[in-house]
């Protein structure tokens, strides 16, 4: 009985030492990888902090408004976030080389769905960033010619270019990730809908003196305008 | 050379076949059939009675009217008038149209008119305005003959003005080119001017087709090219400016081809205009025309609204623009009522050169500093319309000075903040 016991002891034992001279070689690779990644990564993120820098990427930011709504959600600089990013995607990338290389069965399907699923995040990213580019741009244009045409709500009309602007391009990058899709292309199109209807009555009924102050403004009373308000500037 | 895609076939046979001309007398029009009749008369006037002996063209590049003003110049024959005059032409008066694009645009005309002179191997060519309701014969004769007898390059013009007019030239342009290039030309952007043979041909070739200045506002830029290319510049008095609403209707595309040219000719220029402090005067002809015009109405309410509303809506659009202490200024003045309501010279220089800076930049979009500043300019017009309202001419004169002295003394306040403003 005692042989027994100390037989299968024995065995469980010089099974696990197999298993571990078996994996620890992996696990030590593992390691290397993750190590080597993570130094890749971090020079990675010098690299593109450095090239941000130089690009004047805050700038950029800064003028399509990406900036301000990272201070007001107390987030760091976009130039740190972007080269956080890609520091954590790399870094993430080479952990799950590392982990692919012990060779556990379930792993490798997520692991190749990971990397499936990282140009897509990027294509995401990157509609992102134009997106509320464009948004800040249009709608700062629109600001601007309301503006000068003395139109009375300027910034309101900026305002909703800018959030119509923003959910089409919210609703892209959810496209684009797989992410609700269908749920977001009908909360997109009731949204806008809504918004568009809204306006619409908001225009022809409470706006009515607006409309009509508007019209009278622009077509009848332009003669008028031109004899007594124009100042000739050259 | 810019010719080549400029001008059509039709216009270029036209062209050959006028041979080489002394004298080109540019008109861009658009619309014009009611003042082009009178124009063009009194300008073959002129050129019968001041350069009979000279080959002259008109060259008229419109800018596709419906009310057939290119015909009217067309067939402008020069019978009537020398029949009038009672002098007779020595040389074929030709008269050439050319319809250079379906819609008006300014540079274009010019360009065209400029490439027609280069190959007509014009030794003078001026550019007349069709707005020109107060044109005399006489005016032909001060503007060319600097160019054409004294060897000028360019010959810009001196108006006598109604004193609410020009506020954009009298605040803006006039200070500011003076204070940064260093001449003072009074009217940097003439609706009427002459210019050399040399002169066309170089802003052709070396001008517009490599500085996108000058492609922005080509008027304003031939005045910035001759200044900074050293050629000979002067200014003749002329007469009354009439007045013309005509580009106040559009405020923006007016700041972007004088404002917006000479804020852009800023960057390339930065080592021509950063070694000048002061200015000096450019010779003038003739004698400035004293005559009391009567005021025009202008709505004063409605200037200081736009100007108001602008900087309560523009507020996050002009601090990517201006320093906080100028926009905390902005935004005090802009709640005054309209009978304290002043826009300070100061205040102003520093408004122009801090948006010239964030131009210089780019700290947002570079139209719409532009357009940034169309607000900003009706507030400081209000003051000037307030200042000029009543008072002796000399007093206008006298305070139009002080403007250009302020923007003379605070230019090293720009050269402080041009590469700072980030």
């Amino acid at each position: 009985m005692q042989d027994i016991i100390v037989s299968e002891l024995t065995q469980a034992f010089q099974q696990m030492a197999r298993d571990i001279a078996h994996y620890l070689p992996r696990f030590i690779v593992m390691l290397i990888v993750v190590l080597i990644g993570w130094v890749i990564a971090y020079l990675l993120k010098m690299f593109i902090r450095s090239l941000l820098r130089l690009t004047k990427f805050s700038k950029l930011s800064e003028n399509a408004g990406a900036t301000l709504l990272l201070h007001q959600a107390a987030l760091p600089s976009s130039t740190e976030l972007v080269s956080r990013f890609v520091f954590w995607v790399a870094w993430v990338g080479f952990v799950l080389l590392g982990v692919s290389v012990l060779g556990i069965a379930g792993l490798q399907e997520y692991i190749s769905r990971f990397f499936l699923f990282l140009p897509r995040l990027f294509v995401a990213l990157v509609i992102l960033f134009f997106g509320f580019v464009a948004a800040s741009f249009v709608s700062r244009a629109a600001l601007l010619a309301a503006v000068n045409a003395n139109f009375r709500s300027s910034r309101m009309l900026s305002a909703a270019i800018r959030i119509l602007i923003s959910i089409f391009t919210l609703s892209m990058v959810f496209e684009v990730l797989g992410v609700g899709e269908e749920t977001m292309l009908i909360a997109f199109a009731t949204v806008f809908g809504a918004a568009m209807l809204g306006l619409a009555i908001a225009f022809g009924v409470g706006g009515k003196d607006l409309a009509r102050e508007f019209l009278e403004k622009r077509f009848a009373a332009a003669g008028k305008e031109e004899k007594e308000d124009e100042l000739s500037p050259l | 050379m810019a010719e080549g895609t400029l001008l059509t076939d039709d216009f270029l046979r036209q062209i050959i076949n006028v041979g080489e001309v002394d004298i080109v007398v540019g008109l861009s029009t658009h619309n014009h059939a009611k003042t082009i009749g009178p124009l063009t008369a009194a300008i073959q006037a002129g050129i019968l009675k001041c350069f009979p002996r000279e080959r002259v063209a008109i060259i008229n590049a419109d800018g596709g009217s419906q009310d057939g003003t290119p015909e009217l110049v067309a067939k402008a024959s020069i019978d009537d008038t020398w029949r009038e005059a009672k002098v007779y032409a020595l040389r074929t008066l030709h008269s050439i149209s050319v319809r250079y694009a379906r819609a008006p645009d300014p540079g274009k005309a010019l360009q065209t008119i400029l490439a027609a002179a280069d190959l007509l191997r014009a030794k003078a060519c001026v550019l007349i305005s069709p707005d020109s309701t107060t044109f005399e014969p006489d005016w032909l004769q001060r503007l060319i003959r600097p160019v054409y007898n004294d060897n000028f390059d360019l010959v810009c013009p001196v108006y006598t003005r109604q004193r609410s007019e020009g506020a954009l030239v009298r605040n803006v342009l006039y200070p500011m080119t003076r204070s940064v290039y260093g001449r003072r030309i009074r009217e940097p952007y003439g609706s009427e001017f002459a210019v050399s043979g040399r002169l066309a041909t170089d802003f052709l070739g070396n001008g517009i087709s490599n500085e996108d200045w000058c492609r922005m506002g080509p008027e304003m830029s031939i005045t910035i090219m001759a200044v900074t290319s050293k050629y000979k510049v002067c200014q003749s008095f002329l007469g009354i400016k009439p007045h013309s609403t005509r580009d106040a209707h559009d405020m923006v595309a007016v700041m972007r081809r004088t404002v917006g040219a000479l804020f852009s000719s800023l960057d390339s220029k930065f080592s021509f205009w950063s070694a000048i402090s002061g200015s000096e005067a450019v010779p003038s002809f003739g004698t400035p025309v004293q005559v009391e015009l009567e005021a025009n109405r202008v709505n004063r309410k409605r200037l200081l609204e736009m100007f108001s509303t602008g900087v309560v809506q523009l507020e996050g659009v002009l601090r990517s623009i201006l320093s906080p202490p100028m926009l905390a200024e902005l935004q005090r003045i802009a709640a005054l009522d309209i009978n304290k309501f002043e826009y300070p010279a100061e205040l102003w220089t520093k408004t122009v050169f801090e948006f010239a800076a964030s131009y210089h930049n780019s700290t947002i979009n570079r139209d719409h500093i532009i357009q940034a500043l169309v607000p900003l300019y009706r507030g400081r017009s209000l003051t000037f319309l307030t200042e000029n309202r009543d008072g002796p001419e000399q007093d206008i004169q006298t305070r139009e000075e002080s403007l250009c002295a302020d923007f003379e003394r605070l230019k090293p306040y720009l050269l402080e903040i041009w590469a700072d403003r980030k």
